[in-house]
């Protein structure tokens, strides 16, 4: 009976990295497409910041003290901004279901969509980080940090809203829920985040936070992309 | 060895099984819950630093440590009933969340009040208190979380995710007393090495931490019975059950 069997094309290995990369591409320009919501969270940030001024008094020196907690605090809720949006509208539309059903590897399709989202808010953001830094007067030194930070730290964040992202998408109230959820995990990458450039202020090296960073990095891309490909089954499900 | 595993999905079983456990152990816990707080609060020597004040550590570390330990209940729950399936799993974890939420509840309002007196504030930002508050937020998330599906099955696959994930929190809370060197005092007891707390008082604490787990327990219990009789009292035998008790 062996000859009589039907050969199944196989799905060759190099498919799934070549279906994610064109995933992110898509992603990158349906972004693009529509400047205003790479803007926003940019946007969001500058006009936190300015009202921080305005809360705390003008002063330089207050606010340069303050500064790493500000900077960090504003990119947080920046990212918590945008991460409502990464599976929404693709779950509307029904391409979402889609790719469930396609037989590529959900994990890397998760791991394409926050990564697009990365590209599109927090990798900006630190690039923009050292001018609002300046704007808030924080010392020179301490600037390097702050963006390395920035980079290392965003990414956990961005990482940590997909799984929020993919549990409420499939809810019609899920944007207040979202912050409920995902603020707790945000908050160990804003202590070594705003402690990397409290570091670097006070003249000490902030490789050992940069660390912790880069290794709770390392965790969430091994882990999130997993707990957001099942937070996905089960809003799909819905 | 299996069956036994098996037995677990078994609603009626449970329902029984829980209510002979029950039986004995409610009235154990209370026994326990008695005498470890007047063996603690009237039978041990004052503080030589804290004087009488440090005797709401009777109530404050149980409470901490139970806390903490229902949510890698809570976790295991959601993982077998992602792995397995099992509805009753499901209810097991449902009902962990608001009970490990007062037990985090009652270890913050305990140890607000035990720090007036010695530290003279009712709240630092320590990273121990802290990451206890952050904790107090991953079970009200779960609870929301459940609250905000329309569909059960799915609120709860939704929150064993979403308690899995926390997991990787609650070592950062355990050891935050031993990386973070501030008000809170570090680890009084050891498991290895020597413990930096007088037996006499030792034995009166880990006798309410022992009736702590029990109170757990009769409550996530209780809180699955409940729920049990709520999903099936469309059968048989919760029908014959409430007949049975009624008339």
């Amino acid at each position: 009976m062996t000859g009589a069997m039907i050969s199944v094309p196989q799905p060759q290995a190099a498919s799934a990295a070549a279906f994610c990369l064109r995933l992110l591409r898509r992603q990158l320009v349906l972004g693009l497409r529509r400047p205003v919501d790479i803007g926003n969270p940019l946007l969001f940030f500058a006009m936190v910041i300015a009202l921080f001024p305005l809360g705390l008094g003008p002063g330089p020196a207050t606010l340069a003290s303050f500064a790493p907690g500000i900077l960090w605090i504003v990119a947080l809720l920046s990212n918590l901004l945008s991460a409502d949006a990464v599976f929404r509208s693709d779950f509307d539309d029904g391409s979402l279901e889609q790719l469930l059903l396609s037989p590529q590897p959900l994990y890397f399709s998760a791991l394409a969509y926050v990564l697009a989202q990365w590209l599109l808010t927090g990798f900006l953001l630190a690039l923009l980080s050292p001018l609002f830094a300046l704007m808030l007067g924080l010392a020179p030194v301490a600037i390097p940090a702050l963006a390395v930070s920035l980079l290392l730290g965003t990414g956990v964040l961005s990482l940590v809203g997909g799984i929020g992202a993919a549990l409420t998408v499939g809810l019609k109230r899920g944007g207040m829920l979202i912050s409920l959820l995902i603020l707790p995990f945000y908050m160990p990458v804003l202590i070594f985040g705003s402690g990397a450039v409290q570091a670097a202020l006070g003249g000490v090296s902030a490789m050992p936070q940069l660390a912790v960073l880069g290794a709770m990095l390392c965790l969430a891309v091994a882990l999130a992309p997993l707990a957001i490909a099942a937070g996905l089954r089960i809003s799909v499900d819905s | 060895m299996w069956s036994f595993f098996h037995k677990f999905g078994s609603p009626p079983w449970l329902y029984r099984i829980s209510g002979s456990i029950l039986r004995w152990l409610l009235p154990l816990t209370l026994l326990a819950l008695c005498a470890g707080a007047v063996w603690g609060v009237l039978y041990t020597a004052p503080d030589f630093r804290q004087g009488n004040s440090y005797r709401i550590i009777y109530i404050h570390v149980p409470a901490a440590v139970v806390a903490l330990a229902g949510y890698y209940v809570m976790a295991i729950a959601g993982a077998v009933s992602l792995i397995w399936r099992m509805k009753m799993a499901e209810v097991a974890m449902r009902a962990c969340a608001p009970i490990g939420a007062a037990l985090t509840f009652i270890a913050l309002v305990t140890g607000s009040i035990w720090g007036k007196p010695t530290w003279g504030t009712w709240w630092v930002w320590d990273a121990r208190i802290t990451s206890m508050l952050i904790l107090l937020f991953l079970y009200l998330g779960v609870v929301a979380l459940y609250e905000a599906y329309d569909n059960k099955a799915l609120a709860a696959k939704a929150c064993a995710v979403l308690s899995l994930v926390g997991t990787v929190n609650i070592p950062i809370i355990y050891k935050s007393v031993d990386w973070w060197y501030s008000l809170h005092q570090s680890a009084s007891i050891k498991f290895t090495g020597e413990s930096t707390i007088d037996p006499s008082m030792l034995y009166p604490l880990l006798l309410m931490i022992a009736a702590f787990y029990a109170l757990f327990t009769c409550s996530l219990l209780l809180t699955m019975r409940a729920d049990i009789l709520q999903r099936e009292a469309a059968t048989t035998w919760v029908r014959r059950l409430a007949a049975g008790e009624s008339g």
